[in-house]
């Protein structure tokens, strides 16, 4: 073992991070392993995560279903399952025919001690997540979660992928060969050392993962894959590939290799050498200079030194905002499930609707006389007799929640000051969060790209914390703060949010979405971008922070099909009154 | 997983605190746990109630009526029967229905009898034990209504389906959540009596600690839960000397003054603030077997019962917990 103990889990886990350089054939080695320790003990890991759909991974689960043990049931659960199908209960169409309480078993209830697959996870609601999160706490189930998301802001609940070992990616594996199942070797496991125990905590911690359940989940890893490989010691190949399986995929920073005076370069790891094309001496050198700049550059940079695929990847791993149906203000919907209650009306209970008992029983009142001489029950005179039709369900009314997407020009024609205002209006706007259950968001654009700076949040806390240095000066690249804007306004309509988009900028677009700097084009380029906002019917205000009104925001308010309000001298108090005169029920109506 | 001894969690003493306080003294009101995911919370306090002991109750009642006061509830709770149940601990789960909390309408009876009773909810499950709500900031504005008003008055009372039904509800209320994730309302946070701030242990070696016992525990549970067994039978005799010992603590009127001095000085809204400080404070002298509260001990128990009620200021990016400390620095030196 090498001075650094800490450094070759390390190497082999950031050799995993950077997943798009390996090859499908070592990739698909990783996601057999996986799969293989899981089934060591599936309720101990909890379960996998399989992303990107294709036949590989089709392939992959016909041969873990092949693989298991008679003990070990496999069920597959479809994505709009309901709570009431879930932890069972009454079996109301039954319960109605026999005249006598027929209970229908939940599916958690008759999948416990087994697998749960349950395709399209990205699409599960919380309120089934949050059931599933306690089955796997107490050790009911594990889950196979098929997550079919193409966009970065799509992902399986966290709290289930919290719960479970295993984040697999599937999207460029090979066929995989037959899995070999082996069972527990049934002897004692072997152990790990406290050192060992050392190189998983602190390769965790250089991966910014800060929950300990990964590190038990790749403590019982590498146990399992000693036993797998009939070793009675974990070795170090056993601790890389925990590192390897569970921390990696987790990691929300690039490590920065141990940045004190140390030239022992540490030895990679052979197997991991050769998909390993950057040298590990360089990182370090960087991430030590790294450290004198202010904060500004400092972000630049560190965005610069994270290779693409990684950033796409931690991206995976952002907090799922929280996009449970509620809220106050906004679209009115109407919902069976949850909300202020409306009046009952005619239905089948089931996917989430509840009966209406009484309205049901009050329908059926009015029969009682002729369903009882016609029935042939004369044994319980008393009872009552209901038929489909009688059935009615509650209804309630559902707010969805609002985003407010700030896109905040950032450039060298826009001042300074005007950062600082929108700032205090995000913040204004969220410490009233929790009475509208309102979300924020805040896009800067400056230089030749526009950037987020803060994904949708409804917290006070997090969003202090990402507004603290917004950095200022450059050009001014309208239209990629459209287009980004445009996504994530179309992302939160699809979760059920009423986006409302407020631009603070003087219009004077002047660099085109390539980086190039051209006033006419930049202009063409964010008045089309602008038109697509609009045709998509989403809400927009042009909050025009010049000192003097100028033409350019006024032609972009047209484009955008939304007001212009010259704001020559805002305050955050203002900005927020503009924008919520505007509303977020302008186009609904 | 069988249950984690208590004293076996590893570090989050203030969490660990808190959780004592309050099953010595119910009455504070519930602890409010901020943090992340995978920092123990919901082990601790599973811990917490698995270490309690068992609580006796009236045979196949549903309520939970204690042998010596049946029939208080809907159930006919006519068993003459004694039994013991370990301390009850119910999951809230995100997106719960108000029925599932509540109880709602006994639907077999109504439909195949022509009967109206009532189904006892997760209220009537944790009476007398904990009610566990995990992200409780994104819990439904409704459902919080409905649980702050059973939790304030210890009682369940539904009017609904046709129903009119009462019943106890007594429970200390645990609730987690990530405030980055979401804030929680103010009227929300007033009602907790507690509340803790857990981080993920930082410290290579209580990290190391915890991976070691939890592969000892997974290893060997019997031998691990008897491994410490002992230390967890002296927190419950502690515990029980100090539910024994709470009514008859003394508080001086200097400390009386101290309290209300304090909660003025770092502007806690309301007196629920003044209240819980001074049960919390007194709890912790049962706990610490004195007989008499002394400034000590409310200077223990302050940012727990206070840091949660403080106004918000949004320009002022002082944590709560700084604030209170400052003033106790300040008032106390």
């Amino acid at each position: 073992m090498s001075a650094h103990p800490t450094n070759d889990a390390l190497l082999a886990a950031q050799n995993t991070a950077e997943a798009m350089a390996w090859d499908a054939a070592s990739r698909t080695e990783t996601i057999t392993n996986a799969v293989q320790i899981f089934l060591q003990a599936p309720l101990t890991f909890g379960g996998l995560c399989l992303r990107g759909h294709g036949p590989a991974r089709d392939a992959l689960i016909e041969q873990i279903s092949s693989a298991l043990p008679p003990s070990l049931t496999m069920r597959k659960i479809p994505i709009n399952v309901d709570q009431d199908r879930l932890l069972g209960g009454l079996d109301l169409i039954a319960t109605l025919a026999a005249g006598k309480r027929v209970d229908a078993a939940g599916i958690l209830e008759q999948a416990k001690g087994g697998i749960v697959i349950i395709p399209m996870a990205e699409r599960m609601q919380d309120d089934i997540a949050a059931h599933l999160a306690i089955a796997l706490d107490r050790r009911d189930i594990a889950v196979i979660l098929l997550d079919d998301s193409v966009e970065s802001d799509e992902a399986p609940p966290m709290v289930l992928m919290e719960r479970i070992a295993f984040h697999c990616d599937c999207t460029a594996m090979a066929m995989p060969d037959n899995i070999i199942f082996t069972a527990p070797a049934g002897k004692v496991q072997p152990s790990l050392s406290d050192e060992q125990r050392q190189i998983l905590t602190g390769t965790a911690a250089a991966l910014g993962i800060s929950s300990l359940r990964p590190l038990l989940f790749a403590q019982q890893a590498a146990m399992a894959h000693a036993d797998i490989h009939q070793r009675s010691n974990v070795d170090e190949d056993d601790i890389a590939i925990a590192a390897t399986l569970v921390l990696a995929p987790r990691a929300t920073q690039l490590p920065q290799i141990q940045a004190e005076e140390d030239h022992h370069e540490p030895p990679p790891d052979d197997k991991q050498q050769d998909n390993q094309p950057e040298d590990p001496q360089q990182g370090d050198n960087e991430s030590k200079n790294i450290e004198q700049l202010p904060d500004d550059m400092m972000i630049d940079a560190a965005l610069a030194a994270i290779p693409a695929h990684m950033l796409d990847h931690i991206g995976h791993h952002k907090q799922r905002s929280g996009n449970g149906p509620m809220g106050r203000a906004g679209q009115k919907r109407k919902s069976v499930q949850r909300g202020r209650p409306l009046s009952p009306r005619p239905g089948m209970p089931g996917h989430g609707a509840k009966l209406a008992l009484i309205d049901t029983l009050r329908a059926a009142a009015p029969w009682q006389g002729l369903r009882r001489s016609a029935s042939e029950n004369t044994v319980n005179a008393a009872q009552v007799h209901v038929r489909k039709s009688d059935l009615h369900i509650k209804c309630f009314e559902q707010s969805s929640e609002t985003l407010t997407i700030f896109a905040v020009d950032a450039s060298g024609s826009s001042a300074m000051s005007r950062l600082a205002e929108a700032k205090g209006a995000v913040e204004l706007m969220l410490a009233e969060a929790y009475v509208k259950r309102a979300q924020v968001a805040l896009i800067a654009f400056r230089g030749t790209e526009s950037s987020l700076l803060l994904p949708p949040t409804r917290s006070l806390t997090r969003a202090q914390r990402c507004l603290g240095a917004l950095p200022g000066g450059g050009g001014t690249p309208l239209a990629s703060a459209l287009i980004m804007a445009h996504q994530m306004a179309l992302a939160a309509q699809k979760r059920g949010q009423s986006p409302m988009v407020a631009i603070l900028t003087d219009g004077k677009a002047n660099v085109m979405l390539d980086g190039t700097p051209n006033r006419v084009g930049a202009m063409e380029e964010s008045e089309r971008t602008a038109k697509m906002l609009a045709a998509d019917n989403i809400n927009a205000i042009v909050l025009d922070i010049s000192p003097r009104p100028r033409e350019e925001a006024r032609i972009l308010a047209t484009a955008l099909g939304a007001r212009c309000v010259p704001l020559p001298r805002a305050n955050s108090g203002d900005l927020v009154a503009a924008i919520e005169s505007v509303g977020h029920k302008d186009k609904a109506a | 997983m069988g249950g984690f001894p208590f004293n076996a969690i590893v570090g989050q003493d203030e969490m660990k605190l808190a959780l004592l306080v309050t099953a010595i003294e119910p009455r504070i009101g519930g602890v409010m746990i901020f943090g992340d995911r995978g920092t123990g919370k919901s082990t601790a306090a599973r811990a917490l109630a698995a270490t309690l002991p068992p609580i006796s109750i009236v045979e196949n009642c549903r309520y939970h009526c204690t042998p010596d006061n049946p029939g208080k509830c809907p159930d006919p709770c006519t068993s003459k029967r004694a039994r013991k149940i370990a301390v009850p601990f119910a999951d809230l789960p995100l997106g719960a229905t108000e029925d599932r909390v509540l109880g709602t309408l006994d639907l077999e009876r109504a439909l195949a009898h022509g009967e109206r009773k009532f189904e006892p909810g997760l209220l009537a499950k944790a009476h007398r034990g904990f009610l566990y709500i995990d992200e409780i900031n994104l819990l439904e504005d409704h459902v919080v209504d409905l649980l702050l008003d059973v939790a304030a008055s210890g009682e369940n009372l539904v009017e609904r389906d046709g129903l009119s039904v009462r019943h106890d509800a007594r429970f200390v209320l645990i609730g987690s959540g990530n405030p980055e994730e979401g804030e929680l309302r103010p009227q929300l946070l007033d009602r907790f009596g507690l509340s803790v701030e857990v981080r993920t242990p930082e410290k290579l070696e209580d990290r190391v600690e915890i991976m070691r016992r939890c592969d000892e525990q997974e290893r060997h549970p019997a031998e691990f839960a008897a491994a410490w067994a002992d230390e967890d039978q002296k927190t419950i005799k502690r515990i029980q000397r100090a539910t024994k010992a709470v009514a008859k603590i003394t508080t001086p009127e200097a400390i009386l003054q101290d309290t209300a001095t304090l909660c003025q000085t770092v502007g806690a809204d309301g007196l629920r603030g003044e209240l819980t400080l001074m049960r919390a404070a007194r709890a912790y002298a049962a706990y610490h077997g004195k007989k008499t509260v002394t400034r000590e001990h409310l200077i223990a128990m302050a940012p727990m019962a206070l840091r949660h009620r403080l106004r918000r200021d949004v320009l002022d990016e002082t944590g709560s917990t700084v604030r209170i400390e400052r003033a106790l620095a300040e008032l106390f030196g």
